[in-house]
């Protein structure tokens, strides 16, 4: 199984696409790894530089309809590649989340007055979040401050995550 | 009680419901092309599991950048060409015979009522004009699709959205799901079907029932869908005439699949068709509209008129009307591509190409290319397009470049005068 826990990265913005994520030029890359240094290029955003931010964290907090737009599952893997194995929003576009899991990795949605209570206390701090996946909590913390929040993910998507993606549960069961 | 469509669709092709809401459902068709598969054959590959559940129900395409532009998309094609080779997999598509895929694998009559379809790429949901669950899905899903037929989804509920009239002149299917697109949000119909209804859709072509089906993505839906009806049966007729002794016997068997009178819906949005108006998008995302009226100020370096939204026949012919005997604005770059072979084919059997070409258009290949700025017409930075496409984000056509949505006759109303401009004051003989 990933790891989910890191260093957050906040990203203050709703509809953060695919396209924004990991850009079409770059979907000439059959392999994952050549992907690394392309996540969230274009995505222009006050205060964020994707080549200085990216390889600072791991884990994204963000807001709603994370990952709409187009299917491409390079988005997860652009994560992936730069470690980033989890991602936490008010909600996400239906194919980039089952891409997620289907890549064993997680996208988990928070309600939007818990996303924004993690914004105020925590965005712009040095955060880090650490996922205790059999209690279903996430742990923040920064500058001394903590705070525990308690998710939900469905039986599909766990076992998606302990299996370590839908080709090995698939192969197994169908 | 009632089922809608995408409810009874799911109905007749369950196979599992290994968790609460999630159904395994059995795939009619699996649709491929360079972009998304080569990293699912690969990955087959290193498992050791490189075979496919059905080569008759697996299509392939090479189609975003053909031709190839440079080796790393000549080895993407290579990659796809040499497995449908490897596999017999006959309904490949390559260069010469090639299309945008949403254009191409209909008019082949590769999607019927009632399928179920998947494809790594998101605007599949353009499929569901011929009354079929079509849905995108990223490259594990149909990975899992090419090797074993199945893919898992949440069980969806579907919005229901009846468009009531008639559209007045000028207005098109494409304003119309831009204006629907605009009401819901890009996350209105997050994980929900969209079924389109009313009078509006029952007198629509199948052509203008792909481009609303097609964008239904852009509000986040599952699918767009529109019940089979006898304009359904025709368009498909010449694949099905062996399977059904009449095309009422056709239409019997297909409505089967219509929605029940009393199915339910998470949400029913009524439109009233006679009060749309032209709309363009601004701004980075598709939800963003404005009546094209209202953007006279905008002015445009490049017009594309193409992609597997606004790229066929009857695109084609819209835009002809309002461009023959003009000249496009001396700074704009116009590029038109025809959505397949066929489409390009018919263009020029009735001498749309030609009316393009006088006009200054570039005819470009069936391709994606521009549309998602891969290749054929990238913008550069600063840059302004008017595109009859889909999707207007953030460096989509090009890095730092801007697109505005809008229809193939606004588009090429715009080409005429550089500016984004409405249709009607060429089509009712106002001057340029
Ligand atoms: S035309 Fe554009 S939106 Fe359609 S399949 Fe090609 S790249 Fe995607």
């Amino acid at each position: 199984m990933k790891s989910f826990n890191g260093k957050v990265l906040f990203l203050d913005r709703s509809d953060i696409n695919t396209d924004e994520i990991i850009p079409a030029r770059y979907l000439t890359e059959i392999t994952k790894e050549a992907l690394k240094s392309y996540l969230l290029d274009d995505l222009s955003l006050e205060g964020f530089n994707p080549r200085e931010d990216v390889p600072k964290h791991t884990v994204i907090v963000t807001r709603a309809n994370f990952g709409c737009g187009s299917s491409r599952e390079h988005a997860p893997w652009a994560l992936e590649v730069n470690d980033f194995n989890i991602v936490i929003a008010e909600n996400f576009a239906r194919i980039f989340k089952q891409n997620m899991f289907n890549c064993g990795m997680m996208a988990v949605q928070l309600e939007p007055a818990v996303i924004d209570q993690l914004f105020a206390k925590f965005a712009g701090k040095q955060t880090s979040l650490t996922t205790d996946l059999e209690k279903n909590v996430f742990h923040f913390s920064a500058d001394g401050e903590q705070e525990s929040v308690p998710f939900t993910i469905s039986g599909f998507d766990r076992a998606l995550v302990e299996a370590g993606g839908w080709v090995g549960y698939a192969d197994s069961n169908y | 009680m009632g089922k809608n469509i995408a409810e009874k669709i799911f109905a007749s092709h369950r196979v599992d419901n290994p968790f609460g809401d999630i159904h395994v459902i059995r795939l009619d068709a699996v649709f491929c092309h360079e972009i998304t598969t080569p990293v699912a054959i690969n990955d087959l590959v290193e498992r050791g599991l490189d075979r496919v559940f059905d080569p008759a129900k697996i299509k392939a395409v090479i189609d975003h950048v053909t031709p190839a532009k440079d080796s790393k998309t000549a080895t993407q094609g290579k990659i796809l060409r040499d497995w449908a080779n490897r596999h017999g997999i006959k309904d490949f598509f390559d260069i010469g015979r090639n299309g945008v895929c949403h254009a191409i694998f209909p008019e082949k009559g590769f999607v019927r009522p009632g399928y179920t379809v998947i494809m790594g790429d998101s605007h599949t949901c353009t499929h569901g004009a011929f009354g079929a669950f079509a849905a995108g899905v990223g490259t594990t899903d149909l990975e899992v699709g090419i090797l074993k037929g199945v893919c898992a989804f949440h069980y969806p509920e579907s919005i229901k959205i009846e468009i009531r009239g008639s559209l007045p002149e000028g207005v098109f299917a494409k304003d119309t799901i831009l204006t629907i697109i605009g009401k819901l949000g890009v996350n209105g119909a997050t994980n929900k079907v969209i079924e389109f209804c009313g009078e509006v859709v029952d007198n629509m072509s199948m052509e203008e029932r792909m481009t609303l089906c097609n964008m239904a993505i852009e509000a986040g839906g599952t699918c767009g869908i529109c019940a089979p009806d006898m304009t359904t049966v025709e368009y498909l007729w010449p694949f099905i005439s062996d399977e059904f002794s009449s095309r009422e016997d056709a239409l019997k068997a297909y409505q089967q699949y219509c929605a029940d009178p009393d199915a339910t819906y998470a949400e029913t949005i009524t439109i009233n068709g006679d009060e749309l108006v032209p709309v363009a998008t601004f701004g980075f995302k598709p939800d963003q509209i404005k009546p094209v009226s209202e953007m006279s100020d905008t002015r445009v370096d490049q017009v594309y008129i193409g992609s597997c939204t606004n790229g066929r026949i009857e695109d084609l012919r819209v835009a002809a009307s309002v461009l023959k005997g003009k000249k496009i604005k001396d700074w704009v770059r116009g590029i038109v591509s025809p959505a397949s072979p066929a489409i390009y084919n018919n263009a020029l059997d009735e001498g749309i190409i030609k009316i393009f070409m006088d006009a200054g258009f570039c005819v470009t290949n069936p391709t994606c290319g521009a549309c998602l700025g891969m290749s054929n017409g990238v913008l550069a930075e600063g840059e302004v397009c008017a595109s009859t496409t889909n999707r207007n984000f953030n460096g989509r056509m090009g890095k730092g470049g801007t697109v505005h949505l809008m229809s193939p006759a606004s588009a090429a109303a715009t080409a005429i005068t550089g500016y984004i401009t409405n249709s009607d004051i060429y089509q009712q003989g106002g001057n340029s």
